[in-house]
């Protein structure tokens, strides 16, 4: 409660967060599928229909409803990206932890490990694993999430690195304090606030890469509906029916302004030396 | 004659508004040419924040001045108004007419650049000096501050010199114009005690040689002695007791004044230190604490897959014993090896060689599973943040498999009750605590688990001198009814002499000198140990002339298989005993 109290009282807080809010009220809708029309019916006779009063956002080659595809596929993106980055959350915080914690050997090689998947570009990483795994909505999930692992994997090892060699670990370990302990209430527990704004800025990322790998074909399969492939049906009605490419276009665009004003707002907010308003 | 400088009703406020958040409440004195001014306080008392409105940076650091005047005397004899001056006056003043040394020489200088950059910095801004001319300006620089080998030393970049070396290097930077009046912000405060004697005799020779004005701002009035001429005793942002020297010093007239003075240290006749649990008594009891031929060592490789050419020394073949009821200090400068003895002792890192054996204590009934604890040094690090008091006085119980329940509930409250803290504390979380309170929840966190032994490792010497007598009296108090004993690792003489009943003296990571607390002070017999309390500053050396020492602490790195030789102990009374020196 406090915190939202802070995201409000925050400028960009105040807008990513209601921006985020409209995204998941949408999302809720789309995917419980209370949506105007049905998002995959196609309505033969109202092909690439221009927004009207009866299709908000008018309808694609197939007639499908576009307004009713982009709740869908906002539903659908958010499912994508909220496991990714979950995973991404999980494995990352427990290997950075273990690199940090463990030291000497195990460090050297996670975060060489992790410096390999850094190398690569995300989407060209995901692409591969993708391409590998075969297409479908759960190889997206994982592929995400191991290409925003290493990310994770580096917040956590840093401060984790620093919050070891605290007094209060050293005090904790004077009365033989188990690793697990140590672990999870010296050093998880004062993660919480980085990590905070790391998932709010890894979810605008996940959206794009989700939004990328359904583009070319691999993420979402037809007939579901994702902004990606949205955008990717739309490539040669660009001129003829240019709504089908303005919609979720946009749709992407303010999610990840959203999540990036949020990032931001969360991380003045959690971030102790920034708590000071200067005079 | 106009002073140099004169401030009248100066106050300061900080935040949204200043006139309500006054740090700094009407202080109001006039520094003559050539004098010394001390300020006195302790932490939050306002005597940075009065320095710094004086060049004015107190603007950079988000403060207002809020009323008063400050007026400085130029070299022309006209008046300069630092209150009402533009920044770009003030840019010309600051270096020029006021220079200012800080506390920390290591974080006041930029890493990356050599010191002889950054000591030409200076002249080539205010006398615009460039090339040549600025390295043989830097030179001289360096050589009035009695840095040897100063051309050399111009191409060092900041972590290749010592701390007293890099405040060397920062007074000189202050005194590169030839101000006419000296700032210095706690300038010896992070310095090792016989370094600060060093830069405090320094400071004292530029004086003379300069003749220029200064304000010494320190929190330990034992080093005002040797240095000032008027004494400003500052606390809660008002000036309690100003006036001469030796009027402050011999005849104080405000209680937080007496109170400081009560503080800094007498070691001559030994009369401070404590009377009570003398060893000699009850000479069969068993120790609670020996330590045997410690050893620590840290071996040093050159890269990841060759072998160790050599180690650090850090400990070197330490032997005592601590009797219960008893307190011993191991005293030694930053890099003795005094934290690492404590260290090794609870385990925290791994002794080479050497062994501990733990006594049993017969009296009391409950056997603690882990009888050695530790209180730390920093109060702000020792306590997680994110946890609750209660939770941090659990975890002891916790770690050692033990439940919490109503019992232990019990003794967290009147533990809390014991060490001076209210009891709703258990709700509550560190931040909501002063230092010393947080210090007084670390006391009573390590005593959780009923140990024998506690050691402090440096565990008051993040408080102020007030909180500091305080929590000193505590721990007396709770050795005296758990009939604990302490290893006190301390560089702080003044507090050893009031919590120590023996005291050794570690040097390069070895015992030079141990003994009762009262013969080691009053009579020093390792020429170590003399230098060290010779340095401390004490109010019964006025003006004294230091001698400067450039000697620095041996390396403690030595080749592989290196063993040292074995000592030549020479007793001197029943229980005194000194390193032989060769």
């Amino acid at each position: 409660m406090r915190i939202l109290r802070a995201i409000f009282g925050h400028g960009s807080g105040r807008i990513g967060g209601i921006i985020v809010g409209v995204y998941l009220l949408v999302a809720i809708l789309g995917m419980l599928g209370l949506t105007p029309h049905n998002p995959i019916t196609q309505y033969r006779v109202d092909r690439l229909h221009a927004p009207n009063g009866a299709y908000w956002m008018g309808t694609d080659l197939f007639g499908r409803d576009v307004a009713s595809r982009l709740m869908a596929g906002v539903g659908q993106s958010f499912t994508v990206a909220f496991f990714s980055v979950a995973f991404a959350t999980l494995a990352g915080t427990v290997l950075g932890l273990a690199a940090a914690w463990l030291g000497r050997r195990w460090d050297g090689v996670l975060m060489r490990i992790m410096d390999v998947l850094l190398a690569f570009p995300a989407i060209l990483l995901a692409l591969l694993i993708v391409t590998v795994a075969g297409p479908g909505t759960w190889t997206s999930v994982v592929a995400i999430g191991i290409v925003y692992t290493p990310i994770f994997t580096r917040v956590v090892r840093g401060p984790a690195l620093s919050l070891k060699a605290r007094e209060f670990v050293d005090a904790a370990r004077t009365f033989g304090s188990s690793s697990s302990y140590i672990v999870t209430r010296h050093l998880l527990l004062n993660l919480v606030a980085p990590l905070t704004v790391q998932v709010t800025l890894a979810l605008a990322w996940a959206l794009l890469t989700e939004a990328g790998l359904s583009f070319l074909g691999l993420g979402t399969q037809p007939p579901a509906a994702s902004l990606g492939l949205m955008l990717s049906d739309s490539r040669n009605l660009m001129e003829t029916a240019p709504w089908l490419m303005i919609f979720p276009g946009l749709a992407i665009m303010i999610s990840i302004l959203g999540f990036n004003l949020l990032g931001d707002a969360l991380r003045d907010i959690l971030d102790p030396r920034m708590r000071r308003a200067p005079a | 004659m106009t002073p140099l400088l004169s401030v009248s009703d100066l106050r300061v406020g900080f935040g949204r508004n200043p006139q309500a958040n006054e740090v700094v409440r009407g202080v109001s004195f006039d520094l003559a040419d050539g004098e010394t001014l001390a300020i006195v306080g302790e932490s939050g008392s306002g005597k940075s924040v009065t320095a710094l409105s004086i060049n004015r940076l107190i603007d950079f650091g988000g403060g207002r001045i809020t009323g008063g005047a400050i007026k400085l005397k130029l070299a022309d004899g006209s008046l300069f108004d630092l209150m009402t001056a533009s920044e770009p006056q003030l840019t010309g003043i600051r270096g020029a007419e006021i220079g200012m040394i800080f506390q920390e020489p290591m974080t006041s200088l930029n890493p990356v650049l050599t010191i002889g950059r950054q000591i030409e910095e200076s002249f080539q801004l205010h006398r615009g000096l460039t090339g040549r001319q600025a390295t043989a300006a830097a030179r001289d620089a360096l050589d009035r501050v009695r840095i040897p080998d100063a051309a050399r030393r111009l191409k060092y970049t900041p972590n290749q010199l010592s701390g007293g070396m890099l405040q060397r290097v920062m007074i000189a930077i202050a005194l590169a114009c030839n101000p006419r009046l000296l700032i210095a912000d706690e300038p010896t405060t992070a310095l090792d005690v016989t370094v600060q004697a060093q830069i405090m005799a320094l400071l004292a020779e530029l004086k003379r040689e300069t003749g220029m004005s200064m304000i010494f701002i320190t929190h330990d009035i034992g080093l005002v002695a040797g240095i000032a001429d008027k004494v400003m005793v500052m606390q809660n942002g008002q000036a309690v007791e100003q006036g001469e020297l030796n009027q402050i010093l011999d005849n104080p007239q405000h209680p937080y004044t007496q109170h400081l003075l009560h503080a800094v240290p007498h070691f001559a006749n030994g009369s401070a230190t404590r009377s009570d649990g003398r060893r000699d008594k009850g000479a069969s009891t068993e120790p609670a604490l020996k330590v045997d031929g410690l050893v620590v060592r840290f071996p040093l490789k050159s890269s990841f897959f060759s072998r160790a050419t050599g180690a650090v020394h850090a400990v070197d073949g330490v032997d005592f014993d601590l009797m219960p009821g008893e307190t011993l200090a191991i005293v030694g400068e930053s890099g003795s090896g005094k934290s690492t003895t404590a260290r090794a002792v609870l385990g925290l890192v791994r002794s080479t060689r050497g062994s501990f054996s733990v006594g049993v204590r017969k009296a009391s009934a409950e056997q603690s599973a882990l009888p050695v604890q530790m209180v730390f040094q920093n109060p702000y690090a020792s306590l997680n943040p994110r946890l609750s008091i209660e939770s941090i006085l659990a975890e002891p119980v916790i770690a050692t498999g033990g439940r919490v329940k109503a019992e232990t509930r019990a003794r967290m409250v009147s533990l809390l009750e014991r060490v001076g803290l209210p009891k709703n504390s258990l709700e509550r979380y560190p931040h909501e605590f002063s230092g010393g309170q947080r210090q007084r929840l670390c006391i009573a966190r390590a005593l959780m688990l009923n140990p024998s032994v506690v050691v402090l490792d440096e565990a008051v010497s993040a408080l102020d001198v007030s909180v500091q007598a305080k929590v000193l009296e505590l721990l007396v108090d709770l050795q005296r009814e758990f009939g604990l004993a302490y290893l006190f690792i301390s560089h702080d003489m003044a507090v050893v002499e009031r919590i120590a009943h023996r005291i050794a003296v570690i040097y390069a990571g070895q015992i030079v000198e141990i003994g009762d607390a009262t013969s080691v002070l009053s009579k020093p017999k390792h020429s170590y140990t003399k230098k060290l309390i010779a340095a401390v500053p004490t109010i019964d050396r006025r003006h004294e002339h230091f001698e400067l020492d450039t000697r620095q602490v041996p390396s403690l790195v030595r080749p592989q298989g290196f063993e040292p030789a074995p000592a030549r102990w020479e007793q001197f009374g029943p229980d005194h005993r000194a390193r032989a020196e060769a």
